[in-house]
């Protein structure tokens, strides 16, 4: 039995997914319980796989769910739930979907839920709560899991009724994936699950506060054209919203139709081929030191889908100085929050780049494009060939060579997760699954296993930091039980590189408590039962990475990686993206 | 650098927002917050039913430069139960505040107290044998001045509702949107690789002129 949502206003076509289907348009009233509604919505919408962990509030809502075509993954933490929802979220473009227990099971949602809402991922939490006449009394595994999530959700609600099913779910979904989209939980008191309400499945979204807008202002759209054509050095700024709207032919068609040079942040990695002449890579404090001058010597700065943070601005009163700037974005919170914005765009990136592309005319740009090559020539992202260790970005290079570019790659946080965005290069768009804004280690290898279940014809690899990999690492089980074959590559310096060099660098080399004392990886894999392979040496990494390629399924391959290499180029704490330092190479 | 904008961007003004919400569970505490996770102050806030029962409507006093008031309304936009937000400041708009105060008074001072009293337009709503409760009404101006005149007598319990307000029917015009002069952004860069005997000016003089201000987004 389907349900027909019904839009009071006119639909908002969506910037990120398909509309919700409309089926049955003249369904008659049935009676179900709230479970029943709630698994009836997940089908209607179109869920194909539901990442979660069982307990008592849920327990109703897990009885119907075996009943329901969706696929079940049991993750061993339900932050794993979170991040597999959120890679399945990046790599499909879906919402994705998970589903925990009340209190402990709700809490360990709240990493998980942080992570997408920085990165602004559709995700649905559905969570198991006490029933609604003890909500409130400190029952056993009670939280209050609306106001804990509040920080960290686009939308939450605690539906306190049955009749408010299947209408919040669907809401639920709605919000998640439409506007700047991000996660939503809906928390279900257990007599609501087994309460019955009869209903003919048609209702109204009650949503009257959230109208996201998708269209450009016209007027803006022109005077932003206007000052493309008229700049001298213009640099396209483009951030993960590129990706999320799914804008990225119009970008490129921007970009060629322009001759405008692209840079791009860690979050929008791939939303531009990196292998276009026009690339200037990544941007920010470890970003390339050409992306970060011509960002500084640009007249115009065209922000994508970006939102000018501190990370890679670097010191804000002297970013892009002498730069105009165009924000385009969807959410107006986002313009004039952090660099004051000339010519605001407010609206869905796709919409708005389709109806500017045509207003742009053809630049040489001869200038501004040499004066860029210089800087491509003279200051590439680069390390010791020669040296005798292993180099952790020789490893990525070696992954990028073996896969021909096209692999899906996650990444824990820390200084692998940095040389992956240096040293792979990106040629299209949700090939990066990564934690950009909260910088969630241990995001990897959940977030693998979501991604190659949405696109098992792809290749997915997580490349990994020692210290990252060993807080989830319990989703091999997940992994082996479900038969997905993830491979985890680490770049183990045995270390939590990333602070060890800020130890090195800002602390008088104290490097206290980042030293890790770390199991063998490759033991503890075939533990789970995955193929566990290790390399210490240059000349083994090539041959294990074709092996592990090789290999159908997971695998986890250990790369003793030189512990000292530091992350570089670097913008310091406090400095100008002009003054970015390159660092030794040794 | 020390300059007008720096000063004009510093300068805090009061703002009366009216926020109507969805009449649900947790709009309080969303907005509630999202002030607190931002480091924006609350002066005051007075929920209230309106005519519709499924809207409540919010008036909110925060003090802020334009910069920071800029993002409170931006914020409170982005709650999905958030339904409109209002800045009445920059409007014509009636502000009411009711209070009760209980000051000390012995027979003595009565006759006093009652003049302040009716000066304001205030009523006296009990008497004791030392002491007398004030109900008064106004802007909230009008109610601190009252309250600074009552402090000599001592003051021994005080309760204010918090602002209330609403657009004025009357509009005699519409005021222009607060703009606020653009934060500015400077550097002096080296002359790039390549560029030394082309005549090229790696610090161009800024592209806007100072007194320009931040455009709002036409919505
Ligand atoms: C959950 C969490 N805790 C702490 C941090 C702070 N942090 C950032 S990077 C890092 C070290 C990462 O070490 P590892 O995963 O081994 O990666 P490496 O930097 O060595 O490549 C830490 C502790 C974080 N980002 N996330």
């Amino acid at each position: 039995m389907a349900t027909v949502p019904r839009k009071k206003s006119a639909p908002h076509p969506s910037p990120v997914a398909q509309p919700t289907p409309i089926t049955h348009p003249h369904a008659q009233a049935v009676t179900k319980n709230g479970a029943q509604w709630v698994c009836d919505a997940l089908v209607d919408l179109g869920v194909e796989v539901l990442y979660g962990y069982t307990g008592g509030a849920i327990l109703p809502t897990f009885d119907v769910l075996a009943d329901t075509p969706v696929k079940f993954v049991l993750t061993r933490h339900e932050q794993g739930a979170g991040h597999m929802a959120d890679g399945y979220a990046r790599a499909s473009g879906k919402v994705g979907v998970c589903i925990a227990t009340s209190g402990p099971g709700a809490t360990n949602l709240v990493t998980a839920l942080g992570t997408a809402y920085m990165d602004s991922i559709p995700v649905v939490a559905i969570t198991g709560q006490v029933a609604t006449a003890v909500v409130g009394n400190d029952a056993f595994q009670e939280a209050d899991t609306t106001g804990i999530t509040r920080p960290v959700t686009k939308y939450n609600v605690l539906v306190k009724d049955v009749k408010d099913l299947p209408r919040v779910i669907h809401e639920a979904f709605y919000i998640a994936r439409t506007g700047r989209p991000g996660p939503v939980l809906v928390d279900l008191p257990k007599d609501v699950q087994v309460g019955k309400h009869t209903s003919s499945g048609v209702f109204d979204l009650n949503l009257p506060g959230y109208k996201p807008r998708v269209r450009g202002h016209t007027r803006q759209i022109e005077l932003a054209a206007q000052a493309i054509n008229a700049a001298q050095r213009p640099v396209l700024y483009v951030g993960g919203g590129v990706i999320l709207s799914n804008a990225a032919e119009e970008l490129r068609a921007l970009a060629k139709r322009g001759n405008i040079p692209v840079t791009t942040t860690l979050m929008a990695m791939g939303a531009f081929d990196e292998t276009d002449p026009l690339a200037l890579h990544m941007l920010g404090m470890h970003g390339s030191a050409y992306a970060n001058y011509a960002v500084q010597y640009s007249d115009l700065l065209i922000a994508v889908g970006a939102r000018f943070d501190d990370r890679v601005t670097g010191k804000l009163e002297s970013f892009a100085p002498f730069a105009k700037v165009i924000h385009i974005d969807i959410d107006p919170s986002s313009i004039s929050k952090n660099v004051d914005v000339d010519i605001p765009v407010v609206g869905d990136a796709k919409a708005i780049l389709e109806e500017m592309v045509p207003m742009i005319e053809h630049k040489p740009r001869a200038e501004w494009l040499s004066m860029i090559d210089q800087w491509k020539a003279k200051y590439p992202f680069t390390y010791n060939r020669q040296a005798g260790t292993v180099k952790p970005q020789f490893v990525v290079e070696q992954i990028y060579e073996a896969t021909r570019g096209n692999a899906i790659i996650a990444t824990g946080v820390g200084q692998h997760q940095m040389w992956a965005a240096q040293y792979y290069r990106w040629n299209r768009p949700r090939q990066m699954i990564t934690s950009g804004g909260l910088g969630t280690m241990g995001f990897g290898l959940p977030a693998a296993i979501g991604a190659k279940m949405a696109r098992p014809d792809q290749t997915v690899i997580d490349i990994d930091g020692d210290g990252s990999f060993l807080m989830t690492l319990a989703e091999l089980s997940t992994a082996v039980e479900y038969e997905v074959p993830v491979k985890v590559v680490i770049l183990n310096n045995s270390f939590q590189g990333m602070v060890r060099q800020w130890q090195e660098l800002f602390y008088k080399k104290r490097y206290f408590a980042t030293v890790m004392r770390n199991p063998d990886f490759a033991k503890v894999a075939e533990a789970f039962g995955v193929k566990g392979i290790s390399a210490n040496h240059k000349d083994q990494v090539r041959d294990a990475i074709e092996q592990m390629l090789a290999e159908p399924g997971p695998v986890v391959l250990d790369v003793h990686v030189d512990p000292a290499e530091n992350v570089f180029p670097m913008v310091m704490a406090g400095k100008s993206l002009h003054e970015i330092e390159m660092g030794n190479v040794s | 650098m020390s300059n007008g904008n720096d000063s004009e961007l510093a300068r805090e003004r009061k703002c009366v927002l009216s926020i109507l919400v969805q009449n649900q569970p947790g709009v309080l505490s969303h907005i509630a917050g999202m002030f607190a996770a931002r480091g924006y102050n609350i002066d005051s806030l007075v929920v209230g039913r309106t005519e519709d029962a499924e809207f409540s409507r919010m008036v909110l006093v925060t003090k802020g430069n334009e910069l920071t008031l800029e993002q409170i309304r931006k914020q409170l936009g982005k709650i999905v139960t958030v339904v409109k937000v209002r800045d009445l400041t920059e409007q014509d708009y009636i502000e009411r505040d009711l209070m009760l105060i209980k000051i000390h008074c012995p027979p003595e001072h009565r006759g006093q107290i009652k003049e302040i009293t009716d000066i304001f337009r205030g009523s006296i709503v009990d008497v004791g044998p030392n002491a007398v409760i004030i109900q008064l009404t106004g802007s909230e101006e009008k109610i601190e001045a009252f309250v600074e005149l009552c402090r000599p007598y001592g003051i021994q319990q005080l309760a204010r509702t918090g602002v209330i307000a609403v657009q004025r029917a009357s509009q005699i015009e519409n005021k222009l949107p607060r703009v606020r002069p653009l934060r500015r952004r400077t550097a002096t860069l080296p002359m790039p690789l390549g560029m030394e005997n082309t005549g090229f000016n790696p610090t161009p003089s800024p592209v806007r002129a100072e007194e320009e201000e931040s455009p709002l987004p036409p919505s």
